[in-house]
C-alpha cells in the first residue's frame, strides 16, 4: 500500500475514545452534523443505501445515511465505539432481522434490487451478502465442515467431489489451506484465533457471495495474523465488494479505498481514503483521526 | 447442661472470639507507626480465632455423644441380674434396652421389681455425671483452646491461607459425607441381597422369568418355595419407561426448543413456569388421573377399533408417567439451548441458514450432551416411579412387550414386598433389596453408557 508510510506518520496510534456523553452535549452535536461531507454516490455501485434510519425499540442508532459500496472496492467504516458502525453494517445482509427489537427503514438495494421487501428473502440475500464476525466464531465441527456448511445448506455442490472442490478452493482463497490441509477433519475450534478467523473468512467465500461485510476481523488478532487477513482482503477485492469495519486507521488505510466516517449514528464525512486521511474536511473526521476526539 | 445449651454457649463464644480477634487486629493494624500492609484481613483473623473456639469443642462434644450410649449400657450390663447375665449377650442387650426405655416413660408404673427399678436410677444417676463430666471437660478444652488459639492470633499468622484451607477441608467433608452416604446405602443393599441369594440362586433370579414371590408361612402349604425370577419386573419396568420416554422426550425437546428460540421472552417466561407445574403435581395426583380417565379412555377406544386393552394397561401408565417428565426434559434441555452462543446463532444466519437449520445443525449439536443429561433425568425419574404405576399399570408380573397389556414395575414389587407385617429375614421380604441392587446397577449403567456416548461425541466436536 502506497499510502501506509505516510499515513503512519500522521496517525499517533489507536484513536482515543473518550466520548462526551452528557444528554444535552450529545444532542446539541448531533445536531450540529449536517448531512455527509463529501461524495456518498459512486458510478454503477453494487450496493445503494438511501435515508436509511436504524431504531432499537424507540432509541435511534442511525439516522438518515446514504451511502453506496461500489464493485470491486473495499469501503473502511470507522468513528467512536457506539456510534453505529456494526449497525449500518449489518443492515447490508438483514443481520438486523435476527434482534427482534430492531428496526430499519429506507431503502437499500443490492444491483438495483431493494433487499427489504417481502419478496426479498434474508436467506438467499445472506448468501450473497456473506459476514463475518468480530470473534472468530467456528461452529463446533471439523474445518472441513465447517466450510462445507453453507454449500450443503445451498446446496452448491451435487456429489462429494464438488463440495470437495469448494472446500479447497475456498480454504486456499483463504490463505490456510497449507496449514491445514492434513488435518482437515480436526475441529475448527482447535485452530489458533487468527487461523479460525480466515475459516471463518473460508466459510464465506464458501458460498461464493458478492459482497463481503466484515465487522472488526482483526480485533482478537495479533499483528502478524492481522497482516495476513488485510493481504487476504486485498486479494479478494479482485471478485468482491468488500465492506470493513475497523476500529485501526492504519488498517483502514492499509486496505481501503474509500472510508466512511461515522459518528452518533450519522455519517459525517465519506470518500477516497488517501482523502480522508491526509485532508479530512469535517472537524470531528479531523478530530478522530488525528486522536484528539472529544 | 443440656445438649442444646451447650451447642448453644460454644456458638455465643465462637460469636464472641470472632469479634474481638477482628477488633483486636483492627487495633493493632491501624495503631502501628510504620502502617505496614498486613497479611490478612482483620476478619480473617476473627473467623481464626472463632475457629480455635469451636472446632475442638463441637469434636469433643460429638465423640462424646457417639460414645456415651455405649459406655453407659456397659455399665449397665455389669450390673444385670445374675439369671439375665447367665442367659446370655441377647438377654443382657434385651433388658438395656427396657431399662432405656423404661426411663425415658413418661411415668414408671409401680409394681417393677425391684431390680429393675434399681436399674433405672443407676440409669439416671450415670447419665446426670455423664453430664457434669461432659460440662466440666468442655469447658476446659474450650478454655485450653481459646488460650493456644490467643497465642496463635497474636503471633498474626497468615489468617488467609488458614482459614481458605480450612474451608477446603469443610468442602471436602461435605462432599464425602454425600459420597460416604451413598456407599453405606449400597453395602447395605448390597448385603441384604447377599443374604436373599443364598437363598435363591443369582442365576435363576436374573434369568427366571416367573415372579411370584408368595412363600408359604406353614412348610406343608402348597407352592411353599416361591418363584423369584426378576426379567418379567425388569421388563416391565423397561416397556413403561420407553413408553414414557417417547412420550415425554420428542415434546420435551421440542417444546424446549420453541421455548429457546421461537418464543418471544414474554411468552417464554409464562410458558417456561406453566410446564414446570407439571413436575409439581404430585404423583398419587398423576397416579389416578391414569387410573380413572386415561385407562377407560384407551380401553374404550381400543374397544371401538377392536383391540382388547385390559383396565389397567402398561400404556396408559406409561404415558401418563411421560407427560410427568415433561419438564425434565423441557426445561433442563430449555436452559442448555439458551446457552450456546449466539455468535454460534450468528454465524449461521450470516451464512444463509434458516432458521430450523441452524437449530438442527448448529444449535442443537453444540447443546447435545445437556440434552442427553436432561433425558436421563428423566428416564432415571421414570425408572424409578412407582406411585402411577401401582394405580394405572397394575401389579400382575407379566412377561409381555405388549402395552396394552397389564405389567408390574420393580419398584411397585419392591413396596409390595415390603409393605405390609413381614418377617425381615424371609426370602420374600429379601427379595426387595436384591431388585433394589439390580435397579440401582442398571441405572448406574444407563448413566455411564450416556456419559461415555456423550464424552466421545464431545471430543469429535470440540
Ligand atoms: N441489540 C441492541 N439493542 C439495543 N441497542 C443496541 C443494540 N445493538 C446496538 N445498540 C445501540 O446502538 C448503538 C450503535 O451500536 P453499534 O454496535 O452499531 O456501535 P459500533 O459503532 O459498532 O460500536 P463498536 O465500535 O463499539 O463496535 C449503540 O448506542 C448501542 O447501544
Ligand atoms: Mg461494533
Amino acid at each position: 500500500m502506497s499510502t501506509s508510510t505516510t499515513l503512519n506518520d500522521i496517525i499517533p496510534g489507536s484513536p482515543a475514545i473518550q466520548e462526551s456523553t452528557k444528554v444535552d452535549d450529545v444532542t446539541a452535536m448531533l445536531d450540529s452534523i449536517e448531512g455527509t461531507v463529501g461524495t456518498t454516490r459512486v458510478e454503477n455501485p453494487k450496493m445503494e443505501m438511501r435515508e436509511v434510519d436504524v431504531f432499537y425499540a424507540d432509541k435511534q442508532a442511525i439516522y438518515d445515511v446514504d451511502l453506496d459500496v461500489a464493485r470491486n472496492e473495499v469501503i473502511a467504516m470507522i468513528g467512536p465505539s457506539g456510534c453505529g458502525k456494526s449497525t449500518f453494517l449489518r443492515c447490508l445482509n438483514r443481520m438486523n432481522d435476527t434482534i427482534p427489537i430492531c428496526r430499519v427503514t429506507g431503502s437499500i438495494t443490492l444491483d438495483g434490487v431493494d433487499i427489504n421487501t417481502r419478496e426479498q428473502d434474508p436467506v438467499l440475500l445472506r448468501a450473497r451478502v456473506g459476514m463475518v464476525f468480530q470473534k472468530p466464531n467456528p461452529f463446533a465441527k471439523s474445518i472441513f465442515d465447517n466450510v462445507a456448511y453453507g454449500p450443503r445448506i445451498h446446496g452448491l455442490a451435487a456429489n462429494r467431489a464438488e463440495l470437495d472442490e469448494i472446500v479447497i478452493s475456498s480454504l486456499k482463497r483463504a490463505g490456510l489451506y497449507d496449514e491445514v490441509k492434513s488435518r482437515l477433519d480436526a475441529p475448527g475450534t482447535s485452530l489458533s484465533g487468527g487461523q479460525q478467523q480466515r475459516l471463518c473468512i473460508a466459510r464465506t467465500i464458501a458460498v461464493n457471495p458478492e459482497v463481503i461485510l466484515m465487522d472488526e476481523p482483526c480485533s482478537a488478532l495479533d499483528p502478524i495474523a492481522t497482516a495476513r487477513i488485510e493481504e487476504l482482503i486485498d486479494e479478494l477485492r479482485e471478485n468482491y465488494a468488500i465492506a470493513i469495519v475497523t476500529h485501526s486507521m492504519q488498517q483502514a488505510a492499509r486496505v481501503s479505498q474509500r472510508t466512511a466516517y461515522f459518528h452518533l449514528g450519522k455519517l459525517v464525512e465519506v470518500g477516497k481514503t488517501n482523502d480522508i486521511f491526509t485532508n479530512p474536511q469535517h472537524d470531528l473526521t479531523e478530530n478522530y483521526i488525528t486522536g484528539r476526539f472529544g | 447442661m443440656s445438649l442444646n445449651t451447650l451447642f448453644l454457649i460454644i456458638l455465643l463464644l465462637s460469636i464472641a472470639s470472632y469479634v474481638y480477634a477482628r477488633r483486636r487486629a483492627f487495633v493493632n493494624a491501624f495503631g502501628q507507626t510504620d502502617n505496614k500492609r498486613r497479611h490478612s484481613l482483620p476478619a480473617h483473623y476473627g473467623y481464626l480465632l472463632a475457629m480455635w473456639c469451636a472446632l475442638p469443642a463441637l469434636a469433643l462434644l460429638i465423640s462424646w455423644k457417639l460414645i456415651e450410649p455405649g459406655i453407659i449400657s456397659n455399665m449397665l450390663s455389669s450390673s444385670a441380674p445374675t439369671e439375665v447375665k447367665a442367659a446370655g449377650e441377647t438377654a443382657v442387650g434385651l433388658y438395656n434396652n427396657e431399662i432405656f426405655y423404661l426411663a425415658d416413660a413418661d411415668s414408671i408404673s409401680q409394681d417393677l421389681p425391684a431390680h429393675k427399678t434399681a436399674a433405672i436410677q443407676r440409669l439416671q444417676s450415670l447419665r446426670t455425671a455423664s453430664k457434669i463430666l461432659l460440662t466440666l471437660i468442655l469447658s476446659g478444652v474450650i478454655g485450653l483452646s481459646l488460650l493456644l488459639g490467643l497465642r496463635h492470633v497474636n503471633r498474626e499468622p497468615r489468617a488467609r491461607v488458614i482459614v481458605e484451607s480450612f474451608i477446603q477441608v469443610f468442602l471436602v467433608v461435605c462432599a464425602s459425607i454425600a459420597i460416604l452416604t451413598t456407599i453405606g446405602i449400597v453395602l447395605s443393599v448390597l448385603f441384604e441381597s447377599l443374604r436373599f441369594f443364598q437363598q435363591v440362586g443369582f442365576i435363576d433370579f436374573i434369568t427366571g422369568t416367573s415372579w411370584s414371590p408368595q412363600t408359604a408361612i406353614r412348610s406343608d402349604q402348597v407352592g411353599s418355595s416361591g418363584s423369584f425370577g426378576a426379567i418379567p419386573l425388569f421388563t416391565g419396568t423397561l416397556l413403561i419407561s420407553a413408553i414414557a420416554l417417547i412420550v415425554a422426550v420428542p415434546l420435551g425437546l421440542m417444546s424446549a426448543i420453541y421455548l429457546a428460540e421461537y418464543a418471544s421472552s414474554r411468552a417464554r417466561s409464562t410458558i417456561k413456569p406453566l410446564l414446570e407445574i407439571l413436575a409439581g403435581i404430585p404423583t398419587v395426583v398423576y397416579g389416578f388421573f391414569a387410573a380413572l380417565t386415561v385407562a377407560p379412555a384407551m380401553r374404550s377406544f381400543g374397544q371401538s377399533i377392536g383391540l382388547s386393552v385390559s383396565s389397567e394397561s402398561a400404556l396408559a401408565a406409561g404415558v401418563v408417567m411421560g407427560i410427568m417428565i415433561i419438564p425434565f426434559v423441557s426445561s433442563l434441555s430449555d436452559d442448555v439451548i439458551t446457552a450456546v452462543p449466539q455468535s454460534m446463532r450468528d454465524a449461521s444466519f450470516g451464512l444463509g441458514a434458516t432458521q430450523s437449520e441452524t437449530i438442527r445443525k448448529v444449535v442443537f449439536p453444540a447443546a447435545l450432551p445437556g440434552i442427553v443429561s436432561s433425558v436421563l433425568l428423566a428416564a432415571s425419574r421414570a425408572i424409578g416411579e412407582t406411585m402411577i404405576v401401582v394405580m394405572a399399570a397394575g401389579l400382575a408380573a407379566k412377561l409381555t412387550a405388549n402395552p396394552l397389556e397389564a405389567v408390574t414395575t420393580v419398584t411397585v414389587q419392591i413396596v409390595t414386598l415390603l409393605t405390609g407385617d413381614q418377617e425381615f429375614d424371609s426370602a420374600k421380604t429379601l427379595a426387595a433389596f436384591a431388585l433394589g441392587l439390580m435397579l440401582f446397577v442398571t441405572t448406574l449403567l444407563l448413566n455411564v453408557i450416556a456419559l461415555y456416548t456423550v464424552r466421545r461425541y464431545r471430543e469429535q466436536y470440540e
